[in-house]
């Protein structure tokens, strides 16, 4: 017989709080395996589609931005290794994003059947992505011998910079999963944001291209987005040293994912006992 | 030893009084761009709903607690609270030991995943260990009988595979308090053998299980201790069967017509209201009391609030235990604004001896309830009886003479 004493009230302590999400950290890796095993079912190529996506996207991007946009021509090392970075972290970004603000209304038959803490679905969600991104960091490799091209120690800090850019999705994510239960006004304007996102952030061109536009205020505006930020920091890591270290899109990114982050998860918290009364 | 006590428990829904099931982000905008004008007439549309009001309630070990109590009593909110799929308003809940909830069978199945993959999702869900999940898995497997599907994805299984399938796994839950919601009303009669006897190995077993339902038969056949819940209030606590009495006193009224002059005060809805329902014989003969032989008449009156709409109407006969005995719907057609009638007649020498109440449901399309009117009636049949001497209870739900048994000499000895 187990002696421990459980109480069910109506507030709970932050310490509780994560005690009980750690309890339940099976559920967690049950969940995330669930959504890879679901993604490839009853698909031909299955996992073949993490390494087609990335891939052919890396060569489309490097010959619509590098050949026809002819930004290749003062590049150091070629276009396409430039644009991996930007690829990798574009994919998991907007992935994770999508899944995060679906996660709750996608697991509603969960949500109002059975206890655990709910933040255990958003948190499950960063698998998704990561397995593509181990897939798209190999390809990286791939295209690094193919060309012949050695990336220096900064390379050990790409697991770092991807956690970053899951902490930036993170936050707006769980928002809009929060709103999204009782909104699903939410779940049209996501891939709305992640469509013209693409554009302004820097995957297909440099953000030192944005800065020699000659626009101080365009360019101010431009480092405030945090993909910007993760796709910078991740070029610096991962070119040896082809880009430099750029502070002014790395701070703007640190603040936004330490604001997100509580904001959210504090939102989340004050919303996760009525998710039953609207799902 | 007190497992799990719940000390003075409440929970408040809030109800939007406008009505606004439809509640989308525009909505919510218009309602704050007005409030920015008009902040006091915004708060009114708020009000105040009290599912569960100050509920005390002990359980010991190894108790089988049934809760009764109509529709509406705060039976499911009080299992929501205790699963912890809702937090009490106010109170506190003390649980020792580990508890599960069964509120539904397969909780989380994924279509596209195999039986294998769901028995560890579905386990783990309800709270197992993998270890515990691989102890129990060629049991949970035999038990569902789906050894040779194991690797198919469940969406390919038959809705009874299915169902086996999610019972067998919380079957081999081991908690230490089981609370299980209505999932017997699922599945067929053997299904629903199998998951009394499995709930009746639990409480052998020395566990706690906490059971709703609304068939009174299977909780007094279950449990040893009941809780009557009526409109959010604990009404009696105590041994199972003076509880059932309680209960069983405190509904049966009598009742035989229902009438409102007033669609606004009418029971129901935006769509339809109850304008009156009533039970009468249907004879020449006028009698105070039914028996058995007494064909019955059920006459339902209600307003449609709605043009060209596709309706039908269907009754529901109870026996007091909350069986039931016939569900019975007429063609649907479509009607026009205005005051609907319905007939059913019930035949005589077709009811048993016994208490039943009526519910009448009118659906939309076909498909879709627009009010469910429950109990609306109450009656009791008396016995009659001739060419027998025998004036025991007679068993069954109905007692139809159109069923007969015939006897004749075979042969001679």
């Amino acid at each position: 017989m187990n002696s421990r004493e459980r109480i069910i009230t109506a507030k709970k302590s932050i310490t509780d709080y994560l005690k009980e999400i750690w309890s339940f950290k099976e559920l967690f890796w049950i969940l995330a395996k669930r959504d890879i095993l679901v993604k490839y079912k009853q698909t031909v190529l299955g996992i073949g589609w993490s390494v087609i996506r990335p891939l052919i996207t890396m060569i489309v991007m490097a010959f619509a931005f590098g050949k026809i946009g002819k930004l290749d021509t003062n590049t150091a090392i070629p276009f396409t290794l430039v644009v991996a970075p930007g690829v990798i972290v574009w994919l998991f970004f907007s992935q994770s994003l999508q899944a995060l603000s679906q996660s709750i209304v996608i697991n509603s038959n969960l949500v109002s059947k059975v206890y655990f803490p709910r933040l255990i679905i958003p948190l499950s969600t960063i698998f998704l992505g990561l397995v593509d991104v181990l897939i798209s960091t190999i390809l990286f490799f791939i295209i690094c011998i193919w060309y012949q091209f050695l990336p220096d120690w900064k390379l050990f800090l790409v697991p770092v910079f991807i956690l970053m850019t899951f902490l930036a999705a993170f936050g707006i994510g769980l928002i809009s999963a929060v709103l999204n239960v009782k909104f699903r006004d939410i779940g049209q304007i996501i891939p709305f944001v992640i469509q013209f996102g693409y554009f302004i952030s820097p995957v297909g061109y440099l953000t030192e291209s944005v800065r020699s536009t000659g626009q101080p205020w365009f360019y101010k505006l431009f480092v405030l987005n945090p993909v910007t930020g993760c796709i910078d920091a991740l070029r610096w890591c991962m070119l040896d040293d082809f880009a430099e270290f750029n502070w002014n899109s790395f701070l703007p990114l640190v603040i936004f994912i330490v604001v997100t982050f509580f904001y959210s998860i504090r939102f989340f918290r004050k919303h996760e006992n009525s998710f039953v009364d609207h799902i | 030893m007190t497992v799990l006590s719940i000390e003075n428990v409440s929970k408040r829904y809030q109800l939007n009084q406008k009505g606004n099931s439809t509640d989308d982000l525009r909505d919510t905008i218009t309602r704050w761009s007005n409030s920015l004008f008009q902040p006091s007439k915004n708060k009114n549309t708020k009000e105040d709903f009290w599912a569960l009001k100050g509920v005390n309630l002990e359980v010991k070990q190894g108790d089988r607690l049934g809760l009764v109590g109509a529709n509406g009593a705060g039976k499911s909110t009080l299992l929501k609270v205790l699963s912890q799929i809702t937090e009490p308003t106010t109170g506190i809940v003390r649980v020792k030991g580990r508890m599960a909830s069964l509120l539904e069978v397969g909780t989380g199945f994924h279509p596209e995943l195999t039986g294998r993959e769901n028995i560890f999702l579905n386990g783990a869900i309800l709270g197992m260990q993998k270890s515990e999940i691989l102890r129990h898995f060629d049991a949970i497997v035999d038990f569902a009988g789906i050894n040779k599907f194991i690797d198919t994805p469940v969406k390919r299984y038959s809705s009874g595979m299915y169902v086996r399938l999610g019972f067998a796994i919380a079957a081999h839950l081991e908690p230490e308090i089981l609370v299980v919601d209505e999932v017997l009303a699922v599945g067929d009669a053997d299904f629903q053998k199998k998951s009394i006897g499995k709930m009746r190995d639990v409480s052998n077993s020395g566990r706690t299980l906490i059971f709703v339902s609304h068939n009174l038969t299977a909780v007094q056949g279950l449990c040893n201790k009941g809780a009557y819940l009526r409109n959010g209030e604990l009404i009696k606590a105590g041994k199972i069967d003076e509880v059932v009495n309680e209960y069983v006193k405190t509904v049966s009224k009598f009742q035989l017509t229902q009438n409102w002059s007033d669609p606004n005060d009418a029971p129901g809805n935006d769509q339809a209201r109850i304008k009156s329902i009533s039970l009468t014989p249907n004879q020449e003969i006028l009698v105070d009391n039914f028996d058995t032989r007494t064909p019955l008449k059920i006459a339902f009156e209600y307003w449609n609030m709605m043009d060209n709409a596709e309706l039908n109407v269907s009754i529901f006969l109870y026996s007091m235990t909350g069986e039931c005995v016939f569900n019975i719907a007429d063609d649907a057609k479509i009607y026009q604004k205005g005051i609907v009638r319905a007939e059913c007649n019930i035949p005589g020498d077709f009811l048993n001896d016994g208490s039943y109440y009526i519910s009448a449901m009118i659906v939309k399309d076909r498909l879709a309830p627009v009010f469910f009117f429950e109990d609306a009636l109450a009656f009791d049949v008396l016995d009659y009886r001739e060419g027998t001497d025998w004036f025991g209870k007679w068993p069954g739900a109905v007692r139809p003479k159109l069923i007969t048994v015939n006897s004749v000499q075979k042969e001679l000895l």
